[in-house]
């Protein structure tokens, strides 16, 4: 069958959006904790088809986003050793470091390559023996399985050229540290993609100790919108509990394989995400046995950090406590052309699905 | 966060497979899934299959959203 | 010619170099103007206005499905000069060659060239020719400027368009063929339905399109920064602003679903045969037919208008029927994970 089209389907997204409407609704607020739900949902502009009673927080779910400024410089300080490549997706390149991004160092001579699998990464280091690649690590636990597998075929191959800076995240802990902190969210909508690979079991844990609701939505405008009234229904009725939407990719238990494979390389570990600071447990760290093709343990670099950029509200946006209108650079020192805090730099960042997708008024 | 796409297996070698994403085909590793045969849909990113994707779940989730029309009870028969 | 490669000697200037430019490019380009070989061509006096124009193509890959680096270099100057209401007469060709790269394809490139430029009736009168050192450029760049001659009657080109609201926007085409199709080539994917880039000259369907000249208010062709990108230069800073539908921007399938593979938005993605127009309100449906008459044209649509709501603002209505802002492209169009 087609999986997209039906989900794209006008009179489903009609239906939905008038039973939506004849719910009878209080203020309640959302947190989507996925970048990809908040770009979807400003792309088709979902946000002003809902009635205003809703709104729709972004969390902290765009990896560039929550990646710490130093982590960038690292990655430069890496790209910018003699015979070795920085590796990483396209979309940190244009993430702003504490002096620069990897795109503006990358024209000041650091070598830099963007790919799209750790496949390619894992190719390039085969043909070019005697170069060396560093392939930066960034993403949650719908991304880290790729790195893992590229990790166990190297420790396979003896592939010694290639190395991995990780700064894989996991997700549940963050929502943790949110509602922990006393942010007034009602229910979350759970990130499709990352729970295929661990179950909604995830959340269990979320989801029994602070008793919210929350509702794991596929990412079509039919999924959202079908997500937000089947959360919309339990905070009515003071439920809470796990509903999964997105059945079609979504178990309780989830890709266990990939489970054990990710256990088999990483270890959990203490992690400094953007705007939230230090979360225990919520990283993933390269285990010893693969210790051969950690960056960190083979090739660690030292750079000087400065504290993050000044008024920049990032921090408070990925909690959900700020809009980024709300913020004095918005729109003005800070465009996705030069953008001052990482929320403006990836279409998913909260600033940016803002800045693009803005509402018309 | 995230990208993924339905794809469908065409081939498979070893821990490769052939997918076309509604014409465009690209090769993907498989080896995050237990068994997948030709013909399955997947879900790909960053060039591997993360799971596979069920028709019959697909087909009731619409169902549930046409329901309820039908119904226009305001209520959702459960999902979970 | 016995010399398989190029190399450093061509771009000398002495014999090989004089070799190179009569035994290939002359042959190819051959025409009255360009006939004497001297240091500037020597073009008979025009009375009317004229266009002038230039630019400059490198690709990676040089051969892709549906064309090669000439014939871009020919189209996309010729296209600058068509949109602008003028008729393209004459190009120059400037060649910067990678020592090492293989005759046969420059000569695949120049024959490319010359079809094209038969194909848009201009003539190629002059040209130049570096070598440069292997590694120190990709391949061939090639740079080539053009004049064109603007008409009495397509004079109101050459003044700041008249735009009111209500006014009606078209597109020719497809939106993306040419990115994915080079992307396809790059990345060695295979598409079940092959895209071919749409490089092609547009002067001809601009002609259609000005048989009714006061119909035409502005033309522009659609290349790097995409639909979006000249959408928003259109508008910002005016009195009036633009919406389009989503719904009506035709984007084949394979397109989109390598867009979903790699995150790219096909409202950003580059083209080299599609143009826009915005034409008076009424005239929408005779400019059509006229344009559909054309193999080019064929799939041309109307997609959105001129509105007086949000002036300086471009803003596409989604299929979802919610509301987006358009904004420029921004950096470059890179593979994403998320
Ligand atoms: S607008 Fe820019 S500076 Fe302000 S919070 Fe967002 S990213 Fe930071």
């Amino acid at each position: 069958m087609n999986f997209t089209t039906p989900f794209r389907n006008q009179e489903l997204i009609r239906t939905l959006l008038s039973q939506i409407n004849k719910l009878k609704l209080r203020p309640i607020k959302i947190m989507e904790v996925c970048g990809g739900h908040t770009m979807a949902i400003r792309k088709h502009g979902l946000h002003q088809l809902l009635p205003s009673e809703i709104e729709l927080l972004s969390g902290p779910g765009c990896p560039v986003c929550v990646t710490e400024q130093t982590f960038v410089d690292k990655a430069i300080a890496y790209a910018q050793l003699p015979k070795t490549t920085l590796l990483t997706y396209g979309d940190l390149v244009r993430v702003p470091g504490c002096y620069q991004s990897l795109s503006e160092a990358r024209s000041a001579g650091a070598s830099v390559e963007v790919i799209y699998s750790t496949q390619q990464a894992l190719s390039l280091a085969r043909k070019q023996p005697n170069h060396r690649f560093v392939f930066a690590a960034i993403g949650f636990e719908t991304t880290a399985p790729g790195t893992a597998l590229a990790l166990q075929q190297a420790s396979v191959e003896k592939l010694n050229n290639f190395l991995v800076y990780c700064a894989h995240k996991t997700m549940p802990e963050a929502m943790e540290a949110l509602v922990a902190d006393g942010l007034p969210i009602d229910g979350y909508l759970g990130p499709g993609h990352v729970c295929s690979i661990t179950g909604s079991k995830l959340f269990d844990r979320l989801v029994a100790r602070y008793s919210i609701p929350l509702v794991i939505s596929g990412f079509e405008a039919v999924d959202l919108l079908q997500s937000v009234f089947l959360l919309t229904q339990m905070i009515l009725q003071n439920e809470s509990g796990i509903q999964i939407q997105y059945r079609r990719l979504v178990s309780p238990d989830g890709n266990r394989k990939a489970q054990s494979i990710l256990n088999e390389v990483f270890e959990p570990c203490t992690a400094t995400w953007r705007g939230l600071g230090a979360i225990p447990h919520s990283g993933l760290k390269i285990r010893n046995t693969y210790a051969q093709w950690d960056a960190e343990v083979m090739l660690p670099v030292s750079v000087h950090s400065l504290p993050d950029p000044k008024g920049c509200l990032c921090g408070e946006i990925l909690k959900g406590i700020r809009k980024p209108t709300e913020c004095a650079h918005f729109g003005k020192k800070c465009t996705p052309e030069h953008p001052v805090g990482a929320c403006m730099v990836s279409s998913e960042g909260t600033c940016q699905a803002y800045y693009s997708y803005q509402q018309t008024e | 966060m995230c990208l993924g796409i339905p794809a469908k297996i065409v081939s498979i070698t070893g821990d490769f497979a052939q997918v076309s994403i509604q014409g465009a085909r690209i090769e993907v590793g498989i080896q995050l899934l237990d068994s997948v045969s030709v013909g399955d849909y997947v879900l790909v990113h960053t060039g591997y299959a993360l799971e596979i994707l069920s028709e019959e779940d697909a087909l009731e989730t619409l169902e549930a959203i046409r329901l309820l029309e039908k119904l226009n009870l305001g209520k959702l028969p459960s999902l979970s | 010619m016995n010399n398989h490669l190029i190399q450093l000697g061509h771009g000398s200037g002495g014999r090989m170099s004089r070799n190179l430019i009569t035994q290939l490019f002359a042959r190819y380009f051959a025409n009255d103007t360009l006939r004497p070989l001297g240091d500037s061509s020597y073009i008979a006096g025009q009375t009317s206005q004229l266009a002038f124009t230039t630019d400059s193509y490198v690709i990676d890959p040089v051969f892709f499905p549906g064309g090669n680096i000439g014939q871009l270099a020919v189209c996309g100057t010729v296209n600058d000069l068509a949109v602008s209401g003028a008729i393209p007469r004459f190009l120059s060709a400037g060649f910067i060659l990678e020592e090492g790269l293989s005759l046969k394809d420059l000569e695949k490139i120049v024959a490319a060239m010359a079809v094209e430029a038969a194909n848009a009736k201009v003539q190629i009168v002059t040209g130049d020719t570096k070598v440069v050192r292997r590694g120190q450029c990709d391949k061939i760049y090639i740079n080539t400027s053009g004049i064109g001659e603007i008409p009495e009657k397509h004079a109101h080109f050459t003044r700041k368009p008249a735009m009111q609201p209500g006014d009606k926007i078209l597109l020719s085409g497809s939106l993306g063929d040419h990115a994915i199709a080079v992307l396809a080539a790059r990345e060695n994917l295979y598409l079940e339905e092959p895209i071919l880039s749409d490089v092609a000259p547009l002067n001809h369907l601009a002609q259609l399109a000005l048989e009714q000249p006061e119909q035409v208010l502005q033309m522009r062709d659609i290349t790097r920064g995409g639909l979006a990108t000249i959408l928003v230069e259109l508008c910002e800073n005016q009195s009036f602003g633009i919406e389009v539908l989503e719904n009506e921007i035709p984007i084949k399938q394979p397109v989109r679903s390598v867009c979903e593979l790699f995150g790219f938005d096909p409202l950003y993605l580059a083209n080299e045969g599609k143009m826009l127009l915005i034409v008076k309100n009424g005239t929408e449906k005779d400019i059509l037919k006229r344009l559909r008459s054309n193999l080019a044209g064929a799939n041309a649509t109307l997609i959105g208008e001129i509105t007086d709501r949000h002036p300086g603002k471009a803003i596409m209505q989604s299929v979802v029927g919610g509301k987006r802002l358009l904004d420029m492209l921004h950096g470059e169009l890179v593979p994403r994970i998320c």
